[in-house]
């Protein structure tokens, strides 16, 4: 294991998500629970992004649902090494059905952020686009500094796939900036901004 | 004896409470009715590699506004159990099809320990639980119980008996 190399990875996660998710448009965003939560929030509250508090390993699955119920819509997954780990699996159940509107960026760096950044797989060199490949995403990739990054992120904003990257991003204490804890809440401002007020 | 009239009847409920998402990890005994869900062109079949992949992807479903379903067998009830703290916390509708195990005739003893707490473990997550075992009886049960799902929303699993199912009995 490398234990101190992500502390020095040059793309900062704050900066990668607010590109991100820059003028969004109609895109529907689910962020998963600790850090890649508080980046989204970071990067501006938002009724169309659905941020996790907990359900670890189950937000790619999100993305999933969404993105078959909503073809016409763009989906973002933005979520963490530790939490895309614990659904692995899901990135098969992904391939096979193979919904073009659906993007997962998980912004790795190498920590469990939020029980003290203690080493995830990653910081072992698993290498879940790799796994993602195997998989049959038809867009893969890793990403470790400014090179490539644009082109990374028009793939997640706009690629025909399921797309699926790997940020590797430094491992740092940032300031939290918390969503709404109430999932009904949460739940329902997004229908409501999707579906109408029939919702 | 000809083939059960209950797969029918329960495809016909989720017909008519408008699911569009078929998730699940295949049992035996849900084989014909998974069958009747693949031909049926307004429902998408999505295969899980676990059974709690299947309760983030209903969420996802409803988000984007549309309905869905689980079917799983009862040890699989097992791997929700943390899962299904999104669907409580967010009061998101889940509708589960669970055919059971490790009930009477069970020829696996590996089936046993879940098969005996898969009800109780589903009331703690507070997942209103129907057990039935009357055959006569499921096509209206998963209806009555998908519409208090999808309009509470709340969630409801029915235990499809395994009298219903048949015994796996390990032999050629």
């Amino acid at each position: 294991m490398n234990s101190t190399r992500a502390e020095s990875y040059p793309l900062r996660r704050r900066r990668v998500v607010a590109s991100l998710l820059a003028d969004r448009g109609e895109m529907l965003v689910v962020a998963g629970l600790g850090t890649p939560a508080w980046d989204a929030t970071a990067a501006g509250d938002h009724a169309l992004t659905f941020p996790l508090w907990g359900a670890m390993g189950g937000a790619a699955m999100i993305g999933l649902g969404l993105a078959l119920a909503r073809p016409e819509r763009r989906v973002l997954v933005i979520t963490g090494d530790g939490e895309m780990l614990m659904g692995l699996g899901s990135l098969a159940t992904i391939a096979v059905q193979a919904p073009a509107n659906l993007a997962i960026a998980v912004l790795d760096n190498e920590r469990y952020g939020e029980t003290g950044m203690q080493a995830t797989h990653t910081a072992h060199d698993v290498d879940m686009a790799g796994m993602a490949a195997a998989a049959g995403l038809p867009v893969t990739g890793t990403v470790e500094s400014e090179a490539g990054l644009e082109a990374a992120m028009m793939a997640l904003r706009g690629a025909g796939g399921p797309v699926f990257y790997t940020i590797k991003v430094r491992a740092e204490d940032l300031p939290l900036a918390l969503p709404p804890r109430d999932g009904v809440e949460l739940k329902g401002r997004f229908r409501a901004a999707l579906l109408g007020q029939k919702a | 004896m000809g083939a059960p009239q209950w797969p029918g009847d329960i495809f016909r409920a989720l017909v008519d409470l408008g699911v569009r998402q078929v998730a699940y990890v295949p049992d035996a005994g849900h084989s014909r009715l998974l069958d009747l869900c693949a031909g049926e062109a307004t429902m998408t079949m999505v295969p899980l590699t676990t059974e709690e992949e299947g309760m983030a992807l209903l969420a996802g479903a409803w988000l984007g506004g549309q309905r869905g379903v689980l079917l799983m067998q009862s040890s699989g009830v097992g791997n929700c159990l943390n899962m299904l703290s999104l669907v409580r916390t967010c009061r998101f509708p889940l509708l589960v099809l669970v055919t059971m195990r490790g009930q009477e005739g069970e020829a696996n003893p590996w089936q046993l320990p879940m098969g005996r707490i898969t009800g109780d473990l589903l009331r703690l997550q507070e997942v209103f639980v129907h057990a039935v075992d009357d055959e006569a009886r499921l096509g209206e049960v998963v209806g009555t119980a998908g519409e208090a799902v999808f309009a509470g929303p709340g969630a409801a699993a029915v235990l499809i008996a395994q009298s219903l199912v048949g015994v796996k009995t390990f032999e050629d």
